[in-house]
């Protein structure tokens, strides 16, 4: 009984959380892995993309349920989502257009690429902050939990409960929907296939005939979409605001560096990766202990490697092993 | 130095922007202004020896920052001898501890021959650590932290004149730049940036968190100064002879003795808040022209030429027997120093120490902006930056408040967008900085004043 105690234990504090977090973050990794295996920058405007997307969906949101739809049990932001996408497909492409065409144009180094995101940036998180403030933003609404904590210990007897909210749930759905349609794409398709190979030799990939415009299109609408869900997943799970959006792009950056920078199916790991690691090193496994510990052995710490104030250290901490031992990152990168 | 065209530049944008907000607005407004300024142009500078001579990008501008603003609290602030003597020996102890594991960790890297291991060993003995310090520093923070915990909760500092803690800050910055960038600098450009930006993400934690030192959230106000304190202006005679000396034709004209004195009590209370603004704009202006001076200096030396080649062309400045680990090391270590004068001089002007106020966008990307709108490599260009994106800064929001009221005009008080974008007036100025970059970038890829290389 205490085992199962402890199994449950921790699947509800860190195996769920831990899922649901690492596709938020795997999700927008992809993105960022991306943008740097096909246009071959770190792209610093990703988390305000990411925020601009959500702050669509949350106006559509907002649209909508003053016209009295709703989405039954599931949120109405998922019905908003297209047109979130939509908007941010064609955000995306006008900065290419405007911007970043200009400098690919000229074959600047990456640097300059990498400043002229920081523009893109400042501009970005403007615009959010001007049209939707600041603030945090809760626009979660339909059915809340799938199973309460108290449901399940009633149901099964035990001292431990095990919460689902459903937006952990939608989360790693569509996340999955998601990942599975764009590995399709990437592997088995023949546009997929030929971003592969620009990515791979720009060179050799202009002289098969693949048209590089179409590829940098693709990229930015496959990007752009990545990023609306990532971002309206997260701030399903938890709010909106911002400036979170922004403190995100940290621990992406570091899932998509640890995963191989321009490798997807790394990026996808790399989410996980850190997000398990930020969770489990700082859940505080004291009750865990009390219930597989025989008795009087039970610890009088909180048995917390770091406090949860550090969670940034972690994913840093993560990225410099893996950049001293493997730096290509843990899946070979550079490589679609 | 005063026969340079940038110079002219400079100094003519920096009066004339000035006195524009002086005449306009008030003296107190401009000085002030005047003042964040050089401050920034103190920053700007600082990123422009790492980036504009040798190529590195720091994105970890807040961090340090964070550490020269830390600095002022542990040099200045009265000790809190309770706390000293609940928890003071733990935190002594745990800190040699810390002081032991680096060390063992630089010998066990130096001495012991690359085996294949050694890797692992070290990130064992750092995994090791974190919970044995946590374990033996725990119990005196928490001591510490809860002696009188409203008021002070901290070890506060050493009790020195404020000033001193520039150069400790700067001290302080260029050891933690040591570490960052024996671990970071190896990295590629983009590698650098991002590792940068994260390392000043856990600084800001640390500072944010560890109440013990910097009394956390929970802010330190009230910070000594380098200059006087208005109240004692306004009750020094010779403060109000000077005001009086300087109104003299005002006053003259007032013929009631107790008008005459109630306006001098005015003019008395406004000069004085104008004077200590004065007194900082003078010591800011000192620093300001002397790192100038000694980076134009370096910067035409032929250590100053050697940089621009590494920069360059790593690879040829490798071939010519130069040592591009180290100075790299060396110039990342400097730029940081100046970076940490400039966070201490920063909380000095403020009078308080706010670890949430540690923004990136505003001190990392800004600082950011300064140095490329500025003119890369060019220290005239960082102090031009400095001033120009600082202004704009300030003045966007007032700018955007009469474009919109006079695009808004027919609206009436109550509409609803209109309440909204004034609302909204503050967060114009990203928009400003963005598109100012973009164009920048676009049309002027060197900045305001390009780098100019002397040929002799």
């Amino acid at each position: 009984m205490d085992f199962l105690n402890s199994i449950i234990l921790l699947t509800n504090f860190i195996i769920v959380p831990g899922i649901t977090y690492g596709s938020q973050l795997a999700l927008g990794a992809i993105g960022v892995t991306l943008i740097y295996g096909v246009l071959r920058f770190a792209n610093f405007a990703y988390g305000d993309l990411m925020a601009f997307g959500t702050m669509i969906v949350i106006l559509v949101t907002w649209f909508l349920q003053s016209k009295g739809i709703t989405f039954g049990l599931l949120p109405t932001a998922l019905l908003a989502l297209p047109v979130g996408i939509l908007l941010t497909i064609v955000v995306s492409l006008f900065f290419d257009k405007t911007v970043f065409e200009y400098y690919r144009n000229k074959k600047s180094d990456p640097v300059t690429f990498i400043v002229v995101s920081l523009g893109i940036m400042f501009v970005l998180n403007a615009v959010v902050r001007i049209i939707i403030g600041p603030n945090d933003i809760n626009f979660m609404d339909g059915h809340k939990f799938i199973m309460k904590a108290r449901e399940f210990k009633k149901m099964t007897g035990l001292n431990e409960g095990l919460a689902l909210k459903s937006t952990q749930v939608i989360t790693l759905i569509t996340t999955i929907i998601t990942c599975s349609i764009l590995f399709y794409f990437l592997n088995k398709t023949k546009t997929g296939k030929s971003m592969r190979a620009y990515s791979n030799n720009e060179d050799l990939a202009l002289l098969s005939g693949i048209d590089p415009k179409k590829i940098v299109l693709l990229t930015w609408i496959i990007v752009s979409i990545l990023a609306t869900v990532a971002g309206t997943l997260y701030g399903l799970d938890k709010s909106f605001k911002p400036f979170t959006y922004f403190n995100n792009l940290l621990p992406i950056f570091a899932a998509t560096i640890v995963g191989g920078i321009g490798n997807p199916l790394g990026a996808f790991y790399g989410g996980f990766l850190i997000a398990f690691s930020e969770i489990g090193l700082t859940y505080a496994y004291k009750k865990f202990f009390k219930y597989i510990m025989p008795e009087g052995l039970e610890p009088s710490t909180l048995i917390q490697f770091i406090s949860t104030d550090y969670k940034f250290a972690i994913s840093f901490a993560i990225l410099i092993v893996v950049l001293i031992f493997r730096p290509n990152g843990i899946f070979k990168g550079k490589v679609i | 130095m005063i026969n340079n065209s940038d110079f002219k530049i400079c100094f003519s944008v920096m009066t004339v922007l000035t006195i524009l907000v002086g005449l306009f607005q008030s003296w107190g407004i401009a000085l002030s202004m005047l003042n964040l300024c050089l401050i920034s142009a103190v920053m700007a500078m600082g990123v422009n020896i790492q980036w504009g001579l040798a190529g590195l990008i720091n994105f970890g501008v807040m961090g340090f920052l964070a550490i020269g603003g830390l600095a002022t609290i542990l040099v200045s602030v009265p000790p809190v001898p309770e706390a000293w003597s609940a928890g003071g020996l733990g935190i002594l102890i745990s800190g040699l501890f810390l002081v032991a594991i680096v060390f063992s960790v630089l010998i066990i890297n130096k001495k012991i021959p690359n085996h294949k291991y050694k890797n692992y060993f070290i990130f064992f003995i750092i995994i090791l650590s974190i919970p044995l310090l946590k374990f033996i520093a725990g119990p005196s923070i928490s001591k510490i932290e809860s002696i009188n915990a409203a008021t002070s909760g901290f070890l506060g500092g050493a009790n020195l004149p404020i000033i001193f803690s520039w150069f400790v800050g700067a001290i302080l910055c260029a050891l933690v730049a040591f570490v960052v960038g024996k671990v970071c600098l190896g990295l590629r450009s983009d590698y650098l940036a991002i590792s940068t930006l994260l390392v000043s993400g856990i600084i800001i934690t640390i500072v944010k968190h560890e109440e013990w030192l910097s009394r956390g959230v929970k802010n330190v106000i009230g910070l000594k100064r380098p200059v006087p304190y208005e109240v004692d202006l306004q009750n020094s005679e010779w403060f109000i002879k000077l005001v009086e000396f300087f109104n003299s034709s005002r006053l003259s004209n007032i013929l009631d003795p107790d008008e005459k004195i109630s306006l001098l009590n005015q003019l008395v209370i406004t000069s004085s808040g104008v004077f200590v603004k004065l007194c900082f704009s003078l010591i800011f202006l000192v620093v300001v022209i002397t790192i100038l001076y000694f980076s134009e200096k370096a910067l035409n030396s032929p250590w100053g030429r050697m940089m621009r080649a590494i920069r360059d062309n790593e690879e040829a400045a490798k071939a010519m027997g130069k040592n591009v680990v180290k100075q790299h090391l060396f110039i990342f270590m400097l730029g940081s120093a100046i970076i940490g004068f400039a966070g201490a001089m920063l909380v000095t002007y403020d009078g308080l120490f706010t670890p949430s106020s540690y923004q990136p966008l505003r001190y990392t990307f800004l600082i950011w902006v300064m140095v490329l709108l500025g003119g890369t490599g060019n220290n005239y260009g960082a102090i031009l930056g400095g001033f120009v994106v600082w202004f704009i800064w300030i003045q966007s929001a007032p700018f955007a408040l009469l474009v919109i009221n006079i695009f808004t005009n027919h609206l009436d008080e109550t509409n609803y967008i209109k309440e909204h974008l004034l609302n909204s007036v503050p967060y114009f100025r990203y928009l400003m900085m963005g598109l100012g970059l973009l164009l920048v970038m676009r049309y002027r890829p060197k900045g305001l004043l390009p780098e100019k290389i002397i040929k002799n």
